[in-house]
């Protein structure tokens, strides 16, 4: 029982935080951007165009070329002589070489990236200055290193490149997504046709510019831009050897299913719905940093977000009243701005399918708890939300929302925890809150999931494979066991 | 006037039971000469929601017996099958083979079933790592089942196609429902018998007969099946399996020749198959670094 006496905390009145914005004249945006094939930037054969938008302030900050099924040939044909005629011949240490060049200029030119991973997405600067571009630059440089050493990896079995990769990438962790997929294939010798998300093209167009400066040979990497019917048309092609997809559960069932019949390797890493379980044991105060870290980064935005809150009965009082008290003071708004910890929801459709969400609950029955913060009037944004006393059942609690929208439920025993944990389609991570280890691996042992937290969140790093049990897909990409989707044997 | 021989209804194994097929239906199983060995369950899609039902139920307790204690128990199967060898060959010998070849393949059988064994303790330090990581944290990257496997084993021959379809697949900590050969079921049901004596709990492996025509979709399509294995060349039943597999983002495996996953080769990468890599993560204290030395 929460004790009447307890003080409401005042966050606002006393102590307000100076602006902090991250300067953006060292910026350079070009007005337009085309697409990047076989080594030059080329108009899309239709000459189509599309905006790309700052969600923060629904300012359009570049157009952008949109690839046609002509585009898409165009980049699979240079994919493939590079393969044949250049990077299949290249002696592996050499291929590493390059690899490594690429995580150099990353690292040189990190803050205009993080910059403009920040305008175009709309996560807050604080992460895509410490988080998105250093782990990108990290994953070209921790591969590189692999790709002479790819028969010590596979002993007795002769790794061979499979060829043209395709790789379609989700607009959450636009940069970084870029690198998981692009670094593995280079480096396990492979050529790659990839493609971002329409909302958020520039980082990858910025990694274009550096992988031209890099001197990589003509065709070995090629960005196109476009929508679903241009991923469409990548994932379709006859002459591309393996499909590498992140995004949502329903398209990557779709591609599962376009790919049927053919020899098209594939690794799909889709949605998720993480149980996030914090018992009675835990370190308390880590455990509600844990929480907002989990379903708070990057407004939600994250396959793996710790979006259904597990806490056992004895604590759940005090866990729920901590973490409203925290959801005071988290500052949303402007995600220039260095002391914003949850930016602009990255689309109006994005936008539309959380507030979708959040009505779904209310109609449900759950309990609506939201920040009492301020938001900007433009752009789109969202209050970090929670929901409480939700049960199994409740829709918000089955589907992935991808938004700052946590459900909270209460639990009484271990077995209890572990069967409604793992009563969804969905197995790609896990939280766990305990000081008791025999409790931890107890827990990360039953756990159906692919990467499980114990006493941290939202962890990531090249060495670490990650990917999905069940419906939230098949595949590793990271550490040794990402290679393996880019080889034959 | 001569003995009348005892002879031996052919039924199918679901969790660690011998039914008949709920169906009623039979398919005769002749030899060269036509003459009638046997009738073979027919078995249906509710035959196969059965199994699927015993192996998710034998699930958790499989995959959480020691590593030790499977190899044991593989080890074991073997053992029993080379206590019935003479029934084998003699039922390999009635479905075609000769002699020769039918002991060959009765040896191959045991002896893969000991290499499987061995297996259970060990590919996962092969495939499990402890990986660096760039901040102050423990990780390490473990193999775990994926969970029920559905399987289309091998039409060709009746004993170690089987074999090769199932072992791998528990060694490595899942369950399994196993279609045997159509044409050459005898050795399915029989080496069902050896499962059954060799301290294989029910419902891990479940073995079904009939038609991969009749089976193959739903095999593919069952919402709490993990992963579905095909061993054939029949490019249409592998496109059925791959698209109906989407419903729940199964994990198909297909095994052929025109592949080159030539189906009686025998790999640790096949157990490999049917496992998901879980990584953990957990801080490591990072307080008073300047203090202790060692």
């Amino acid at each position: 029982m929460a004790k009447k006496n307890t003080p409401n905390l005042d966050f606002n009145s006393s102590w307000n935080y100076a602006p902090a914005p991250e300067d953006t004249k060292h910026i350079n945006l070009k007005k337009q951007y085309d697409l990047f094939i076989d080594g030059k930037f080329v108009k899309p054969t239709k000459g189509k165009y599309f905006d790309t938008i700052n969600p923060a302030t629904e300012e359009v900050l570049a157009k952008v070329a949109e690839a046609d099924e002509t585009d898409v040939n165009k980049a699979v044909k240079a994919a493939r002589n590079a393969y044949n005629n250049v990077w299949s011949k290249m002696p592996a240490a050499e291929r590493g070489k390059y690899i490594y060049r690429i995580a150099r200029l990353m690292q040189e030119r990190a803050r205009e990236f993080a910059v403009i991973e920040t305008l175009d997405g709309g996560k807050p600067i604080r992460e895509s200055r410490d988080v998105d571009v250093p782990l990108a630059a990290n994953h070209f440089f921790y591969y590189a290193g692999w790709a002479d050493k790819l028969d010590y990896a596979f002993p007795n079995r002769k790794p061979q490149a499979l060829g043209v990769a395709g790789q379609i990438i989700p607009w959450n962790f636009p940069l970084l997504m870029a690198a998981w997929k692009i670094a593995p294939a280079l480096a396990a010798g492979n050529t790659v046709v990839l493609k971002p998300a329409e909302t958020t093209p520039l980082t990858a167009l910025k990694l274009a510019e550096i992988i031209q400066e890099s001197g990589l040979p003509d065709g070995v990497v090629n960005i196109i831009t476009g929508a679903g019917k241009t991923g469409a048309a990548i994932v379709n092609h006859p002459d591309i050897n393996k499909i590498a997809f992140t995004g949502s559960t329903d398209i990557g069932k779709l591609i599962q299913k376009s790919i049927a019949g053919t020899n098209k390797k594939l690794t799909l890493e889709l949605g998720g719905k993480a149980a996030n379980i914090i018992f009675e044991d835990a370190p308390i105060d880590q455990a509600v940093e844990g929480i907002v870290n989990g379903i708070f980064f990057n407004q939600g935005h994250v396959c793996c977000a710790g979006s259904r809150l597990f806490v056992q009965e004895g604590v759940a009082d005090i866990v729920i009243r901590k973490l409203k008290d925290r959801l005071e003071t988290l500052i949303v708004g402007d995600p220039l701005d260095k002391n914003t910890d949850i930016g602009a929801i990255n689309s109006k459709g994005q936008l539309d399918t959380i507030n979708k969400y959040i009505k779904i609950g209310k109609d449900e029955g759950a309990e609506m708890y939201q920040s009492s913060c301020n938001i900007p009037k433009k752009g789109f944004f969202c209050r970090p939300t929670l929901f409480l006393n939700t049960s199994q059942s409740h829709r918000i609690v089955q589907e992935e929302i991808f938004g700052p929208v946590l459900t909270i439920q209460t639990f009484r025993t271990v077995e209890e925890v572990i069967e409604k944990a793992n009563n969804i389609p969905y197995g790609l991570s896990a939280g766990v809150w305990t000081d008791k280890g025999s409790k931890i691996f107890n827990l990360t042992t039953k756990l159906r999931a692919g990467v499980v937290w114990a006493n941290t969140y939202n962890k990531f790093d090249p060495t670490s494979p990650f990917g999905g049990y069940k419906e939230s897909g098949f595949g590793r990409e990271g550490g040794i066991h990402g290679l393996s989707s880019y080889l034959k044997f | 006037m001569a003995r009348i021989e005892v002879l031996k209804t052919y039924k199918i194994y679901i969790g660690g039971a011998f039914p008949r097929t709920e169906s009623g239906r039979y398919y005769p199983l002749k030899n060269k000469a036509g003459r009638l060995i046997a009738n073979m369950c027919l078995s249906s899609r509710k035959d196969f929601r059965n199994a699927v039902v015993a192996a998710r139920g034998a699930f958790v307790g499989w995959s959480s017996r020691a590593a030790f204690n499977r190899a044991q128990i593989l080890y074991r199967i073997a053992e029993m099958l080379e206590t019935r060898k003479a029934q084998f060959i003699e039922e390999l010998m009635q479905q075609g083979s000769t002699a020769k070849v039918a002991e060959s393949e009765v040896n191959l059988a045991a002896d893969r079933l000991v290499y499987y064994a061995g297996w259970c303790d060990k590919y996962q330090a092969l495939f499990g790592s402890i990986n660096p990581v760039a901040t102050s944290h423990f990780n390490f990257s473990v193999p775990e089942p994926t969970g029920v496997v559905s399987v289309l084993a091998a039409q060709d021959t009746s004993l170690i196609s089987l074999v090769n379809a199932i072992a791998p697949v528990i060694a490595g900590g899942n369950t399994c429902v196993v279609l045997g050969s159509e044409s050459k079921p005898l050795c399915a049901v029989t080496f069902a018998e050896v499962l059954n004596s060799s301290d294989v709990p029910g419902g891990v492996v479940n073995i079904l007969t009939g038609k991969v025509s009749e089976l193959h979709t739903h095999f593919a399509n069952h919402m709490d099946v993990n992963a579905t294995i095909y061993y054939g060349d029949d490019a249409a039943v592998i496109k059925t399996i791959q698209e109906l597999a989407t419903l729940n983002v199964k994990r198909v495996f297909i095994h052929n020749k025109s592949n080159g996953s030539a189906s009686d080769a025998q790999s640790p990468y096949h157990i490999l198959d049917t496992q998901e890599i879980k990584t953990t993560w957990h801080p490591i204290e990072n307080i008073g670094t300047g203090g202790a030395k060692y």
